[in-house]
This record gives structure tokens, sequence and C-alpha cells, in this order.
């Protein structure tokens, strides 16, 4: 049958009315994949030069004070007898014969302080404690900052009251009376402790050390747990958390799905600014007497040590400064990027 | 507002007590006494010493004693400086570290809005970069990093600065310079984010439409905004730096409130590590409580409750 020329009529065949295949539903799809809170976030980072900078020379340092300090010729307590206050790159007298005599000695980077200890290695074991103790403290701070903030969000009325004045008064103490007070006070039963079989551990890292992760667990958690009881107090109030309820969610639903996700930016941005406070914390109490135990370093203590030879040994000071402020800085620029990345409504 | 300045002060004074009586129980429950240390001291003398300042007495007496007679404003004689009241001690050196403290708090308040206001104003130039790379290092060098530079370059290198006490002008220069450095970066950086946000919002442009020079529209609607933030910090940091940096007084030798609090505690000078606290924590409380007024004072929006 010819068709009329003016006829709108389609051309069709029977293939016209087989079922689409995949290939063509999927050309079909306008909205684009949808992405997971944790892509999203990453994308955003991996954007952020500053912040990749910021990770590359965190692991750097981290890399400096973990593994190189396993293969270094020199360790942080042994005292090379007639190596006192070498500066960098120079030898002591028996070293320098023994390479006169052709053997290779390891040149002294950073020079040596004034017990001929290799100043290099304890500049990265320093480094090493003050990553520690910011990481362990950082952790201790966020599980009993974060469990009590949402605590006191969850169950409000006087439970939140009573939480919040203990928050307030523990403002209100200043916290170098409590560690002076503690490191007394834990003096004798972490002495007790150390002499415990599987205890041992005690002795090196000293009892300031841990009074001042008591103290940490004690006082510092305050913040945290300020901000996450904020943000739950938020969120508990929005349209989606009263949308699901209304829909019939249970309160773990909700918890697991909505409250935690939006809790998680806060908490990763909230965290990583605070191992630099933790570690800027124990560098000043190091720097005051109140650090670790000698003869193990740290940032703090090492800066402390060399105020005294300020004049004739300059670089003693400047070394251990210099890393503590880009440990600090790098942290800190990081915590910004993350915040951008994951977080972008605490930007103020 | 009355009310609301009762019920502030009330908690103030309750959380004070608190901070007080876990001070006090805490202290006496560490080992050791203020005369244990002494070693010329025989035990007669030392029992003597005890009873006279009352320390022989059970700990509940000596607690409802304490706080009695702090309560009218006498916190006793200081156990270490015989002949000296705790309350003279603190205000000869509240004194000392007031005046440095003081003057930090005005150099980072003037240079850090300053800086802020120009950095968010010329947002994207040359100018704001540098600003913000320098709050951003600011913020990261810890205070005993900044005063032993200081001291390295002006006082050893340069000597053009005295380094050890306070005896001229000159010898303020450097232990104001390392107070307010950190206060200083980190307004920089507050005042440049929140004025940032402000000079987006929509009465900024409404200002400009109606004409306003960019100088009234700035200082008067812009700055007035984006102050609060500021003004949150300022609380915290005045009681902070007011009443003496422990580093800072340590380094410049500057006979302050922080070293002493510092001494108090290693010697246990019970009376006066509790007239300090006491002291300390009141001075925290009062700061706040002063930010919470100004702040209805600049935006009369808020509502104190």
């Amino acid at each position: 049958m010819n068709k009329n020329p003016l006829s709108l009529q389609l051309d069709l065949n029977p293939d016209d009315f087989l079922p689409a295949s995949n290939e063509e539903k999927e050309s079909l799809v306008i909205m684009r994949d949808s992405v997971s809170f944790w892509k999203d976030g990453m994308r955003r980072l991996k954007k952020n030069k500053v912040a990749m900078t910021s990770i590359v020379v965190i692991i750097l340092v981290m890399f400096f004070s973990f593994i190189v300090p396993m293969f270094y010729p020199y360790s942080y307590e042994q005292q090379i007898k007639g190596a006192n206050n070498l500066a960098p790159f120079t030898y002591s007298a028996s070293e320098q014969e023994l390479i006169d005599a052709g053997e290779k000695v390891f040149p002294h980077i950073c020079g040596t302080d004034k017990l001929g200890r290799d100043y290099a290695i304890r500049v990265m074991m320093g480094s090493r404690i003050s990553l520690i103790v910011g990481l362990i403290a950082t952790a201790i701070i966020l599980v009993i900052g974060a469990t009590i903030g949402s605590i006191a969000a969850f169950a409000g009325g006087w439970v939140d009251i009573i939480i919040m004045r203990i928050v307030d008064v523990i403002y209100t103490i200043p916290d170098v009376l409590l560690i002076v007070l503690l490191s007394f006070a834990l003096d004798k039963p972490l002495e007790n402790l150390a002499n415990a079989p599987g205890f041992g551990w005690v002795k090196t890292v000293g009892d300031n050390m841990i009074s001042i992760f008591v103290v940490f667990a004690l006082l510092y958690w305050v913040g945290m747990a300020r901000m996450i009881r904020s943000q739950i107090l938020i969120l508990k109030e929005s349209e989606y958390v009263t949308a699901a309820r209304a829909l019939g969610a249970k309160s773990s639903r909700i918890i697991k799905k909505h409250l935690l996700t939006n809790c998680l930016g806060t908490l990763i941005v909230t965290t990583t600014l605070q191992i630099p406070s933790s570690i800027f914390t124990e560098s000043f109490l190091s720097f005051l007497g109140l650090g670790v135990a000698v003869p193990l370093p740290s940032l703090g203590s090492l800066a402390s040590d060399a105020i005294n030879g300020l004049s004739t040994y300059p670089y003693l000071l400047m070394i251990p400064a210099v890393t503590i402020s880009l440990i600090i800085l790098s942290f800190n620029l990081l915590g910004d990027g993350l915040r951008d990345a994951f977080d972008p409504k605490l930007k103020n | 507002m009355g009310k609301y300045l009762a019920k502030r002060i009330f908690m103030a004074i309750v959380t004070i007590w608190v901070v007080a009586t876990i001070t006090f129980f805490l202290m006496n429950m560490v080992p050791g006494g203020p005369f244990l240390s002494e070693k010329a001291i025989s035990p007669a003398a030392q029992a003597a010493l005890e009873a006279k300042y009352g320390l022989d007495k059970p700990l509940s007496e000596q607690y409802l004693t304490y706080i009695t007679d702090a309560a009218h404003g006498d916190f006793g004689d200081s156990l270490k400086q015989r002949g000296r009241t705790v309350n003279d001690i603190i205000t000869s050196k509240f004194a000392v570290s007031a005046k440095v403290g003081g003057m930090a708090v005005l150099v980072s308040l003037v240079i850090g809005v300053t800086l802020g206001i120009i950095a968010a104003y010329r947002r994207g130039k040359f100018v704001d970069s540098l600003i913000s790379v320098v709050s951003t290092m600011g913020i990261a060098v810890p205070s005993f990093v900044v005063c032993t530079l200081l001291l390295y370059f002006f006082g050893v290198k340069l000597k053009i600065l005295p380094t050890l006490g306070l005896t001229s002008s000159k010898h303020y220069i450097m232990p104001v310079a390392a107070l307010s450095f950190y206060p200083t970066s980190y307004i920089m950086r507050l005042m440049r984010s929140s004025m940032l946000d402000v000079l987006g919002q929509d009465y900024m442009r409404t200002a400009k439409a109606k004409g306003l020079s960019e100088k009234i529209s700035l200082f008067k609607h812009a700055l007035r905004n984006a102050i609060l933030p500021v003004v949150t910090y300022l609380g915290p940091m005045i009681a902070y730096t007011l009443t003496g940096s422990f580093v800072v007084e340590k380094i410049f030798t500057i006979p302050g409130l922080g070293g002493e609090f510092i001494g108090a505690i290693t010697a246990r000078d019970y009376t006066l590590i509790m007239g300090t606290t006491i002291f300390l924590a009141t001075f925290m409380i009062i700061m706040n409580l002063i930010v919470d007024i100004l702040y209805k004072v600049i935006d009369p929006r808020i509502n104190l409750k």
C-alpha cells in the first residue's frame, strides 16, 4: 500500500516493539551515579593541593620518625665519646682518624648535643614521641568526648544540664595545676604498676607522660563533647529526621543512617584539628619539664634543652623548633582541607 | 536583663565553689606537703608550723575554715613566703602579668582586626594571600618557639633588645610580641572569614545600592556584624593573656602570675595554690560574662536567656 505523501503516520516495523536492551536503558538515564559520602569528600580533597601537600609532608615526617630510626647507625641515647657539641657534618677526633684510615663514618647530619648524642636521631625520636602523644591523646579525646557529647544530646533534660555544668567547671580549672598535681599523685601508683609483670613500659614512658594522658582523658574532652552535642542537637530537630520518624523509622536506623553519617564530617575534622593541638600541649609541657622522662626526647624538651646554649649552638634549637612547627602546620592545613571536603557547612 | 545577670552570677559562684572544692581535696590527696621538702627543719618545728597554719586539723575542718575565710575575701597567708598574704602576692604579680598581657591584647586586637579586614576586602589579591600565609603559619608555631627565636635574633644575634626582666620600656617589646603572636594570627583568620561572610550578605548590597560610601558601609555595617566571632574569642583570650603565660614568663624571666602559680604548685604552697586557682577561675568566668553582655550591645538581635 502506497503511503500518502502528506500522511504523518510513522513507518514502523515489528523490531521497534522489542523490549529495550540494557544499554539503551542506560543511555536514557540522565541522573549521574549516586556518589557516596566518602567518594564525594575524597574527590574534593584530592583537588585541594594544599591538603594533599600536607598529607605528603605528614607521611614523610612519619617515615622519618618511625621507619628511618630502625636503620639509623646511631641510637638516641648512645653517647659518642669525644663527640660533644659537634656542628653539623663535622666529626670527632677519633671518627676523623677512622675516616683518614679509609673507613666510612656516618655523618652527624644535625651535629651532636652536649652529651655527644647524635642530634638527627634525637629529633627523629622526638618527632615520634610527639606524634604518638598527639595521636593517642586525640584517640582518647575522641572516644570520651564523642560518647559524653552524644549522651548529653540524646538524653537531654537534667542529664544534659549536669554534663554541661561539669564541662563549665572543667573549662575554668587551670590545666597546668591538674597536670602537675596528677604527676605527683600518680607517682607512687605508677611505680608499683611498673614493677608488676607486663607493665615495664610504664618506666620507659615516664610518669609524667602517663599523667599527661590521664589529664587529656579528664580535661580535654570537653571541646569535642560540646561540638558533638551541638551537632546532634541541630540534627535531631532537622526536617529529614522528623520525616524519617514520621515514616516509622526506628531510632537505631535514624541514629545509624542520619545522625551518624551527618556527624561524621564534623568528627573527622575536629579529630584532625585536635591532633596538632595535642602535640602543641605536649610540647609545651615538655618544655616546662613536665613531659617525657629522660633520656627519651620530645620536640619540646629538645627545644627546652637547647635554650641554655642558644648563643653558641642555635641550630640545636632551630631544628626541633622548625620540625614541630612543620608538623603542626601540616596537620592544621590537612584539617582545613578535610573541613572543606567533608563538612562545608562548618566553614566559618 | 537583671534576672539574667542574677542567674549568671549565681551560676558563677557555684562553679567557683566547685572548682575550689575539687582543687582543695585534690591538692591534699597528693602525697607530700609544704614543709616536707625543707631538710633543715626538725619534726617538732614542722609540727609547730603545721599547727600554726592549721594543717594538723582534720581535712574537713580545714576545708570549712578555708571556704568560710575565702568567702570573706581572706585567702590566708602564704605557707612558703613567710609574712606575705596570698592576696598581696596575687595583686602584685597580677599587676606585672596584666601590664604585659594588656599590651599584648591591644596589639593583637588592633593588628589582627585591621589585617583581617584588609585581607577580606582585597580577597584573592596578593595582600590577601600574604596575610593568609602569615596567619596560618602564626597559629602553627608554639609560643616557646616564638619566644626563643625572638630571643635569639633580637637579643643574641642583633643585640638590639634587652633579653631579661622588665626594667625599661624596651624590655616589653619582646614579651609582648611573643605573647600576641598567636592571638594576632588567630584573630586575623577569624576576622577575614567572618568579614567575607558579611560582605556577601544582602544588606551590604542594599547599602551600596542606596549610595552609601564604601567607607561607611564597611565600618558601619560590615565591621559591626563581622566582629562578633572575634568578641567570642576575646573572653578566654584576655583571661589567658592577662593572667600570664608560663612559657613567656619563664623565658623572659618576668616575675608574673604564671610563673608564681607553677612555683606554688611545685612548692606545695597550699594557700597560694588555692588563691591563684580561685583568682584564675573567677577571672575567666567574669571575662566570659562580659563577652556575653558585649554580644548583646553589639548585636541587639541576640536574646540573652
